[in-house]
Parts: C-alpha cells; sequence; structure tokens
C-alpha cells in the first residue's frame, strides 16, 4: 500500500458469525490484489472511533480476498462486528512479521491455539495443507473456553479427516455431554508422539498460556529456538514510531508480532512489560 | 510377566527406574479395560488403586444435585489417574468415567503402600513422581480457574 499511515477505505464483501462473539470480514482488498505472510496483521479502521490490529486469517494463496477473524471485546471491535456487507471500513497494512514456515518446511509442526489466538494461525494451516508432503508430523493443540467457543469447527475436522494435520481440542468448561477434553491446552503437549528435537512450534493464545505450553514443549525436548510465539501489545501507529507496543528492545508491530522464544522470554520475567 | 513390565518401563512415569525396582512393584499391577461410559471409580469409594491410561479417554466429573455431574477434568493416553490410594483416608474424591473404551493398567494402592512401607526407596521414587504430577496437575488447574478465553481482555 502506497501509504502506510493512511487508511484505504475498502469494501466488506462478506460476513461470517463464526460464535456468540467472533465473526469473519471478508474485505476486497486496496488494489485487487493483497500479498501478506501468514502471522502478518492489518490495522482496521472505523471512522471516528479508532483503529484495531487485526491479524490476516485467511489463504495466503487467495490474494484478491482479505480476511480477518474478530473478537467483539471493545469499541472498534464492536463496531466492525455490526458492519453490514457493502459498507466500508479501513485497512493499513500489512505490518509485522510472519510465522517461521520455510523454517519448518522439512520437521514436524507443532502448532497451539488458544481462544481467538486460532485466527492468526490459520493461515499457517493453509499453507501447509497446500503443500503437505513438505512437512512432517503436524498437529494442532487447540484450547477454547467452551465448545461452543471453538472456531473453525468445520474446518478442523476436515483438516483432520484428510490428514492435513492432527487434532486435540480441548475446552476449560464443559457440559457432560461433550466427549472430549476439558482442561487445560498444555495438557496435550504429552500426546505428541513426534520427534520433539526435528519439531517446531507456533503457539497463540494469551500470554500466559503461551508461557506455559512454551515451558512444556521445552520440558518434552523441543528446542528454544524452534519455538515461535504471537505477542500481543496495545497497538497505535504500527509503524515503530508511536511505542505503544514496546518490548524491551523491540517494537511488537515491527519486530513482532512474530518472535522466537529466546527474543521474548527475558521479558516475560519482567513486570511491567 | 516380561511383556507386562515393557508396558510399565516404557511409560514416562516409570521410566528411569531401576529394573528390579520395577520388577518389585509390577506384581501389584494388572491390565484393565472400562467400556465407554462405565465408571471408573466413585466419589467416596474407596481409593484402592491409580490408573495409567494407555488408551482412551475419561473424564474426572463431580455430581452436583439439580446440576448433573460437572467435568473438572479429562485424562487420556499416558495420564496417570488418581493418587487418592496415597493420602489418608485413601477415599476417591471425584467421579470418574470412561468417555471411549479405555484400557490401562491398574496398581492396587494397598499393595503399592506395602511395598513402599518395605522399602524406602521405592516410595521415595515414587513419591517424587506424584509431586510431580500433582504440581503439574495444580499448576493447570489454576490456569484453568484464570478463565483466560473470557472477554476480560488480559
Ligand atoms: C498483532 C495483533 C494481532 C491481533 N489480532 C487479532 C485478531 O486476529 N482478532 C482479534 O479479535 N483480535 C486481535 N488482536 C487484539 C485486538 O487488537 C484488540 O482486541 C482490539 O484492538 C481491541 O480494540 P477495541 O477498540 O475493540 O477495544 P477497546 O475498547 O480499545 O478495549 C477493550 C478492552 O481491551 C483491552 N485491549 C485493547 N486492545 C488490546 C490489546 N491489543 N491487547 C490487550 N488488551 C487490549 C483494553 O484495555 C480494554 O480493556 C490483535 C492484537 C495484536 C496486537
Amino acid at each position: 500500500m502506497s501509504d502506510c499511515l493512511l487508511p484505504t477505505m475498502c469494501t466488506i464483501t462478506g460476513r461470517k458469525q463464526d460464535t456468540a462473539d467472533v465473526f469473519t470480514l471478508s474485505i476486497d482488498p486496496p488494489d485487487g490484489e493483497f500479498p501478506f505472510e501468514p502471522g502478518q496483521f492489518n490495522m482496521l479502521y472505523i471512522p471516528g472511533v479508532g483503529e484495531s490490529a487485526i491479524s490476516i486469517s485467511g489463504r495466503p494463496a487467495e490474494a484478491n480476498k482479505l480476511v480477518h477473524t474478530i473478537r467483539a471485546v471493545g469499541d472498534v471491535t464492536r463496531l466492525l462486528g455490526i458492519r453490514e456487507t457493502r459498507e466500508r471500513i479501513g485497512v493499513r497494512g500489512p505490518f509485522g512479521t510472519g510465522w517461521p514456515i520455510s523454517q519448518a518446511a522439512g520437521k514436524n509442526v507443532v502448532i497451539v491455539a488458544g481462544g481467538i489466538g486460532l485466527a492468526p494461525l490459520r493461515p499457517v494451516i493453509y499453507a501447509i495443507a497446500d503443500r503437505r508432503d513438505d512437512y512432517g508430523d503436524v498437529s494442532l493443540l487447540y484450547g477454547a473456553r467452551t465448545p461452543a467457543d471453538v472456531l473453525y469447527r468445520e474446518e478442523l475436522l476436515e483438516w483432520k479427516r484428510a490428514g492435513v494435520l492432527d487434532l486435540a481440542v480441548t475446552v476449560d468448561a464443559a457440559r457432560s455431554d461433550w466427549s472430549g477434553d476439558v482442561g487445560v491446552v498444555t495438557n496435550l503437549v504429552g500426546r505428541i508422539h513426534s520427534d520433539p528435537a526435528a519439531t517446531v512450534a507456533m503457539l497463540c493464545g494469551p500470554e500466559i498460556m503461551m508461557r506455559s505450553t512454551a515451558r512444556a514443549l521445552l520440558d518434552i525436548g523441543v528446542e528454544e529456538a524452534n519455538i515461535a510465539v504471537s505477542m500481543e501489545r496495545n497497538m497505535k501507529c504500527a509503524t515503530a514510531f508511536c511505542g505503544h507496543c514496546q518490548l524491551g528492545p523491540y517494537f511488537v508491530c515491527k519486530d513482532g508480532p512474530v518472535f522466537f522464544y529466546p527474543d521474548v522470554a527475558p521479558y516475560w520475567q519482567q513486570r511491567e512489560f | 510377566m516380561k511383556q507386562f513390565l515393557d508396558l510399565l518401563a516404557e511409560h514416562s512415569f516409570f521410566r528411569d527406574l531401576p529394573r528390579e525396582d520395577l520388577e518389585f512393584i509390577a506384581t501389584c499391577g494388572r491390565n484393565v479395560a472400562f467400556k465407554a461410559g462405565t465408571p471408573i471409580a466413585r466419589e467416596g469409594d474407596p481409593a484402592d488403586a491409580f490408573y495409567v491410561i494407555r488408551k482412551g479417554r475419561a473424564a474426572i466429573e463431580m455430581y452436583a444435585p439439580g446440576r448433573g455431574s460437572l467435568r473438572v477434568q479429562t485424562v487420556g493416553e499416558g495420564d496417570i489417574l488418581g493418587w487418592s490410594w496415597l493420602i489418608p483416608p485413601h477415599r476417591w474424591v471425584f467421579d470418574v468415567r470412561a468417555l471411549q473404551d479405555v484400557r490401562a493398567i491398574a496398581m492396587d494402592g494397598r499393595c503399592l503402600r506395602d511395598k513402599c512401607d518395605a522399602n524406602h526407596e521405592v516410595g521415595f521414587q515414587l513419591m517424587r513422581r506424584f509431586a510431580q504430577i500433582l504440581t503439574r496437575r495444580l499448576e493447570a488447574t489454576r490456569i484453568q480457574l484464570l478463565d483466560l478465553y473470557s472477554d476480560k481482555v488480559v
């Protein structure tokens, strides 16, 4: 895009309610095409209200369609949630670093997602599915709040059926008619059978969930340098200028959101970062 | 017996335990199977075993009048189920139900307690392993309590 500080107004072409508070918008991309790397995000803008950093959740190979999965939590995201097809919203991006997909080629892949954290990881799964033979074992460990909060349910089952990935879903709370797992996503790490030394892990979710999952992965022998995490910080400019998203020496908007464990772990121990 | 010993030795819980110690406690174990939907343990019943799950999934639940069985956690392949055999008064604190067909090794609690009393080194090794499991389970439960995916954005 020409000016990274100026949003382009784009038309919403599709809207899907995924769960009670999560929806997916398809948008006509600026300039007709929108190439991106899985893990990158856009700033979505509601004129007169503000902007939110939202990851791109669509298919990397489908550059003519821009897709975002959004959880309605506050001013901007709630208003995005009531925007109708054919209405327009502002888009700036794409910003930030991507997941280490090429580093994972030839290795096993463990994707660990918590809640809305599955959205930034979905493009990784699309990319892997397109070149499945390039990867070893692929597992998705996914934690959600309740069974009703599980995102992309049909797609997950389809990927499992097609042998794209091994799927393990766990929820924090469920009634007795749920036959799946209950408990934190970290509990599922023990079920990975692939060689941990040849595994690349990609983690996205609340920071506490990523910290405890990273510890569990290190425990089973996954190497620090092969654990990638997506960090979330309050963002304003998204161009490494305003400093809102600073994390130690890094700007999450430019040096991240995807980091490797050794780069961010020191700041996980420090308060007020 | 050889096969059974190997089954035990393969499990991460028993890994690194000297062969003679494993043989010493293996006599307390036996293979068991539970059909999907059947109870494995009931709150208040004597806790006379712990289980090394080999296949399938089981739910740890508590019954509340008017609300039915409330699910706290599930355990599956590779997990250890039950530590009440170790801690007086040796009674199950939760209900456990097989959600799928479950195959497990049941380790007899009374038999193990006697062995631990007779051989403190083996007892210490078992305690150490259970302490690890308890700590992990407690950490997981605390994180679960935080309700990280609720709409309070943290
Ligand atoms: C790189 C990146 C990618 C993201 N990707 C997605 C995505 O794909 N889908 C999605 O639904 N959300 C995503 N988010 C989170 C999203 O940016 C925030 O939920 C959104 O900005 C909230 O804006 P709001 O105006 O709706 O809420 P506000 O009214 O601004 O705030 C509501 C509450 O959320 C808190 N909050 C706002 N922004 C953040 C933040 N970034 N981190 C922590 N707390 C915050 C506020 O303090 C307040 O308590 C991402 C964030 C980042 C940094």
